[in-house]
Formats: C-alpha cells, sequence, structure tokens
C-alpha cells in the first residue's frame, strides 16, 4: 500500500517537469519542421525527402498545344476567365442534345461531317476537353509549347516534308477524318482507308488513345484526361487512363538495347535537384506522338509546383522531322477523382461497324457500277 | 530516472508488439521478416515477378492431356480442328493442382458450364481474344507482372495485355459498375499484403480449362514475402452463385532474377485482330471453318 502512494506522489512531479519539458520538445519540433519547410518549400515530400509526384491528375485544359495566330505570350486573367465562361456556356448550348425532350433527328442523319459522319458525333457530355487555361506562376500562357518563343512547332526539316508529300499523294486511306459522308464508298474501286484493321489508327483498334494522350509527350486531348503516378525508390509509373497504358519509368537505369522497340519508348529516370527527369527514346515507327519518328527523343521534367499542382515540362527532338527541338510545359491539377478501368478492346464492336460497314458500301457501288454499265 | 523507466517499458512493448506480429506471420512467411519498403512500415514487395506453374492452363489438379481443346476420337479424346496443327505444343502439361484439396467446388449447373466451357475452349476463353484476364488468373498468366508499392500506394501492372488494376488504399466504397478487372482494396495484414476484389464482370475465366465464376464473385488475396526473393500468394475465392462454399488457391511467386528485368510490351489486341476481324477485310485471307459452336453446344446438350 505504501509502495502504491509513493508511486502516485512520483507520478504528481513527473507530471509538472514532464509538462515543461514536453512544451520544449514540442517548440523545437515545430521550428524544425518550419526550417524544413522553407529550406524544401511548400511541397509534399516522402519520407527519404524527394518530392511526392504520387496521386491522381487531371491534364485537361483548354490552352492549345501551339499558339494560335499571333497573339501574346500570355492571357490576361480577366480573358483566362471569360474563356472559361464561354467553354462553359459552350458546354450548356451541347447539353441541349442531350435533352430527353428533343426532336427526333432527320431521317438519315442530320448531314454533319466529321467521324461520326451523318448520326452527328460526340456532344459535350461525352467529351471533357477541360474547362480552363492552366496558369503557372498566376501567368495564363497561350500556347502549351514555350520553345521556340513563337509558341509554335519549328521548321520541319526538308526531308520530312518531301516524305509527307509521298506519304499523301499515295494514300487515299486514313484521309477520312472530316469528309463529309455521303453514305456511299467514295474511295471505291481503289485502296481505301477502311480495307484491313491494321490501316484505321490506333485508337479505332484500342491499342493506345488518341491525341498522344500517354505520350510521350502526354497531351490533353478530348476525354479522358487522367493520370495516376506511383512512385516508387526504383521506378515511376505513369498510367494514362485511356486504353489503359502505363509506362514504366526505370529510375537511374540504362535504356534497352536499341532494337528493342516500344509502344510509348523506353524511359529511364533521374532526380535533378526537385525535378524528376524522364528520359525517353527507342520509339516504334509510329510513335503516339504522331509527328515524330523512331528516332524521337524526348526529356520530360516532373516538379511540384505546389500541394495540387505539378508542372509537367517537355522537350523533344527528332533530327528527321524538325530543325531544332522544342519544348513545351503545362500544369497537372491534382484530382480525388481516380482513373477507372478503360476496356476498349472488349468492347470494340465498331471495328466490325467500321470495316463491315465499309463492305456493304463497296457492294453497293458494285451493283450500282454493274447497272449503270448494263444500261 | 522516471524518463527511462517509461521509455524502457514503452520500447519493450513495442518489442513484444513486434514478436508478436512476427509469431502470428509465421505461417505463411516461415519465420521470414522481408526488409522494410518505402516508408519504413510495410514489408518491400517492389519488384517483377512471376508464377511457374501450370495453373494457367488448368488450376485443378489434373494429369497431361492432348490439346486444350479436345473433341472424342475412334479411340479416345484427340485434338479438335483448332489446335490439330499445333500437335504437342497445344497439348497441356500436368500438375498437381494449385486449388485446396484439388477439386472446385461447384453448384452442379456451374460445373455442367465448366465442362462446356472446356468443349468450346476455342471460342471462349477470353484469352484468346486478348481480353483483360481479371484477378486471380492475371497473377498465374505465363507473363511477369510488377508489383509497384509506394508509401501510400499499390498499383499492380501485368505484361499480359498491359492489364492494370483499380488498387485503392482506401475503400471507396462498392464500385460504380463491374469491371474486367475489378476494384481492389489494399491493407495490410502484419506483413502480408491483403487486397480485396470486388465488381469484376463474369467474362474473365480462371484458366485455359473453362473454370469460371459469376459478377459476385469476391476475391481476397494475400501476398506475403518468404525470402527476398519469393513470395506466398493465396486467393480465396467466395461465389455463391456458381460455388458450394469458398474456396483457395495458393502458390509461391518468383522474383524474375535478370539483372535487366523488365516489363515489356504485350499488346496482343494487335495480334488477334485477324482471327476476330479478318473476316471484314476487303479480300480476306483464307481459313479453316470451325464447327459451328452453336451447334456442337446444342448437340451436347
Amino acid at each position: 500500500m505504501r509502495a502504491q502512494r509513493t508511486n502516485a506522489h512520483k507520478a504528481g512531479q513527473f507530471n509538472l517537469i514532464t509538462w515543461i519539458q514536453l512544451a520544449f520538445a514540442v517548440a523545437a519540433v515545430v521550428l524544425i519542421v518550419f526550417a524544413v519547410n522553407i529550406a524544401w518549400g511548400d511541397i509534399p515530400r516522402l519520407s527519404d525527402g524527394k518530392p511526392d509526384l504520387s496521386g491522381y491528375y487531371d491534364t485537361a485544359t483548354i490552352t492549345p498545344f501551339e499558339r494560335r495566330g499571333s497573339s501574346e505570350e500570355f492571357l490576361s486573367a480577366e480573358q483566362a476567365e471569360r474563356n472559361a465562361a464561354g467553354r462553359e456556356g459552350w458546354r450548356a448550348r451541347e447539353l441541349q442534345g442531350s435533352d430527353p425532350n428533343r426532336e427526333a433527328p432527320p431521317v438519315g442523319g442530320d448531314g454533319s461531317g466529321g467521324a461520326a459522319g451523318n448520326v452527328g458525333g460526340y456532344n459535350s457530355f461525352w467529351v471533357d476537353p477541360g474547362e480552363r487555361n492552366f496558369e503557372i506562376d498566376g501567368k495564363y500562357p497561350t500556347s502549351i509549347i514555350i520553345d521556340p518563343p513563337n509558341g509554335r512547332l519549328p521548321p520541319v526539316t526538308e526531308a520530312a516534308r518531301e516524305r509527307w508529300r509521298n506519304a499523301i499523294s499515295s494514300r487515299p486511306r486514313g484521309g477520312d477524318f472530316g469528309r463529309q459522308n455521303n453514305g456511299t464508298a467514295w474511295w471505291y474501286p481503289g485502296p481505301g482507308p477502311y480495307d484491313d484493321p491494321e490501316v484505321r489508327p490506333f485508337p479505332d483498334r484500342c491499342l493506345s488513345g488518341f491525341g498522344s494522350t500517354a505520350g510521350p509527350p502526354m497531351l490533353s486531348t478530348l476525354y479522358n484526361n487522367h493520370k495516376r503516378i506511383v512512385q516508387t525508390p526504383g521506378h515511376v509509373m505513369i498510367l494514362t487512363e485511356m486504353v489503359h497504358d502505363a509506362r514504366i519509368v526505370r529510375m537511374n537505369g540504362e535504356h534497352a538495347p536499341d532494337d528493342v522497340r516500344r509502344w510509348f519508348g523506353d524511359s529511364i529516370g533521374w532526380w535533378e535537384d526537385d525535378t524528376l527527369v524522364v528520359e525517353t527514346t527507342n520509339f516504334t515507327d509510329r510513335p503516339n506522338f504522331s509527328r515524330g519518328t523512331r528516332d524521337m527523343r524526348v526529356v520530360e521534367r516532373f516538379s511540384r509546383l505546389d500541394e495540387d499542382t505539378l508542372l509537367y515540362n517537355f522537350t523533344v527532338e527528332d533530327p528527321n522531322v524538325w530543325e531544332r527541338s522544342f519544348t513545351g510545359q503545362y500544369a497537372w491539377q491534382q484530382t480525388d477523382e481516380p482513373v477507372y478501368e478503360y476496356a476498349c478492346h472488349e468492347g470494340n464492336y465498331s471495328m466490325f461497324g467500321i470495316l463491315g460497314g465499309a463492305r456493304r458500301m463497296e457492294r453497293e457501288a458494285m451493283e450500282k457500277f454493274a447497272a449503270d454499265s448494263g444500261d | 530516472m522516471q524518463l527511462i523507466r517509461t521509455t524502457t517499458v514503452l520500447l519493450s512493448g513495442a518489442l513484444l508488439a513486434a514478436a508478436w506480429s512476427a509469431v502470428a506471420e509465421e505461417d505463411a512467411a516461415g519465420g521470414y521478416v522481408a526488409s522494410r519498403g518505402p516508408g519504413g512500415v510495410n514489408p518491400d514487395l517492389n519488384g517483377i515477378w512471376q508464377a511457374m506453374n501450370e495453373a494457367n492452363y488448368d488450376i485443378e489438379r489434373h494429369l497431361a492431356r492432348a490439346s486444350m481443346s479436345l473433341r472424342e476420337g475412334p479411340v479416345g479424346p484427340v485434338p479438335d480442328q483448332a489446335t490439330l496443327y499445333l500437335g504437342a505444343v497445344a497439348s497441356v502439361p500436368p500438375s498437381l493442382g494449385v486449388v485446396e484439396g484439388g477439386k472446385i467446388p461447384y453448384k452442379p449447373e456451374a460445373l455442367a458450364k465448366r465442362d462446356e466451357n472446356r468443349r468450346l475452349w476455342v471460342h471462349r476463353d477470353p484469352e484468346i481474344k486478348c481480353y483483360l484476364p481479371g484477378v486471380p488468373r492475371a497473377t498465374y498468366m505465363p507473363q511477369p507482372f510488377q508489383i509497384l508499392q509506394g508509401e501510400k500506394e499499390i498499383e499492380i501492372v501485368y505484361q499480359y495485355a498491359g492489364a492494370v488494376r483499380n488498387i485503392y488504399s482506401e475503400d471507396p466504397g462498392p464500385a460504380p459498375v463491374d469491371s474486367w478487372m475489378g476494384q481492389s482494396v489494399a491493407s495490410w495484414d502484419g506483413d502480408t499484403l491483403v487486397l480485396t476484389v470486388t465488381a469484376q464482370n463474369d467474362q474473365t475465366w480462371l484458366d485455359r480449362a473453362g473454370n469460371h465464376h459469376s459478377n459476385q464473385m469476391t476475391v481476397v488475396e494475400r501476398y506475403t514475402p518468404t525470402s527476398p526473393n519469393h513470395l506466398h500468394y493465396e486467393a480465396t475465392i467466395d461465389d455463391p452463385e456458381t460455388f458450394t462454399q469458398p474456396w483457395k488457391i495458393s502458390m509461391p511467386l518468383y522474383r524474375r532474377m535478370e539483372p535487366n528485368a523488365m516489363i515489356l510490351d504485350f499488346k496482343c489486341v494487335e495480334f488477334v485482330e485477324e482471327l476476330v476481324y479478318g473476316e471484314y477485310r476487303r479480300e480476306p485471307l483464307p481459313r479453316f471453318e470451325l464447327p459451328d459452336p452453336s451447334v456442337e453446344s446444342a448437340e451436347s446438350e
């Protein structure tokens, strides 16, 4: 009994002294955290001190890749607000097409062009191309490209120009986007853009997303602009929601042998201070960034602007195409919305429609041709 | 003095807790204590892993058979027309099986469907059309996968079909809709990573032998490091629509030891375009016509 009372007495002493010690300790910790924050900036970090880039991002922006016309380098804040309001208005107008009380479209379609032709394409219910111009350091650039300083892609080499001229003149294939769909096999009898699955673009075939969404460089596109980054000491994974394309960057690694050609190139990474640098080579003959070639080299730089925003910067060089390299950057907004499964191939009934529809149109063209020559 | 005593008590408490959790894990880990991963709390599962067994052929215990797709011959089963020309390459290697107890506890009608799946394998196995594999099949496809374990989150990327999963560190509640790879919620049970997978659709299979499930399936996966280069993998499969009771598969997973090991591209979608869309080419290539599966199916009933 006595021993217990003595202990209780001592416990009282312990409380008094310890509270003072504790107060000092807390003050010291607060000071250290404060000092570290000043030194490291106010960005999330992992326990090894590296910036924490992990999370989900919405990379959609209405700022164009290349600067349009001869506009200034930056928008005013007011103009950016007007753009956002204008986008909101467009969205509201477009959504009227989804009004369940609207009239049925005219028989035979509304005559619109584009990929969906007569039946009408996606309205704004289906797309998510961004709601605002992105902002970096309080400024609103008018293009993603920042170098060349005119915000536009650099001049194309003479060899590339020649290559593209030949490609265009030798193919009726592919060039169907934006063409008026009049319900006939306009390519008949010559080779057409629907002859084989392999001549369709990658997104039709569910082989990768469109608009260089998975890149590199990874660009903002019509919809599904969500990314997920998982960061480990040895690897950084960048998952693009569209067509579930995951790039795995090997930290401090070496590139795969030159003949190992990859859909998104072969990516290795390293840290330069607080910036993750990723170098990508080993592209196939048809990189996601479709203007590039197998000799393209892309260097991407990921850094934290603040706890909600990541700055994505990229430099592209390809001596087969451009006379010099170019650099772009835009902000990726952290989001609470996770990515979802994009099982594209599993439900790709469109390829049956595209190819099967073309066969039917050709049959009809053939019959018409036979009937006409019989007259 | 008091401070030292307090600290000692706290420390021994922590040691006891650590020892207790080590004992609790001894079953799966066999006493092995893995090095810590990012953040220093959980074991490090980062790496490129692969199963080394015959589970993708048939998860049940089975003897070797002539083909993944058999038909009745004059004396016994022989390869059907779809696999005939592949000869021994299309045969099924034997296995003691990865299913605890050897056999899956099917309900009678589900077993009948499995047998029909096996007979119509070439028409029905989603792997043939390069569809996403689902879980647990993704784990034992004959290709590597990579676990990416950060401080706060986990993701698994499979080389087969470039499949990925939606793995959440916090349970977001029921998935909005079923999907091929389902929704996975991660948690740690001592040194075991537990992934609870729900909302998988009923289109995926468990192997090339027609073993199947409904969209009511819950899979609880357990990944436990048993050496620097091995994981013990378990998956408990609960699907009251298909099975009479929950059942379990287990197998070791092996680290890919090549110093340059990496997940490469296996976008098999382009490899199956001839199969899936070939007849819609402007000038289709000649092909053997397989017997109509609906006729075969009707005959078997």
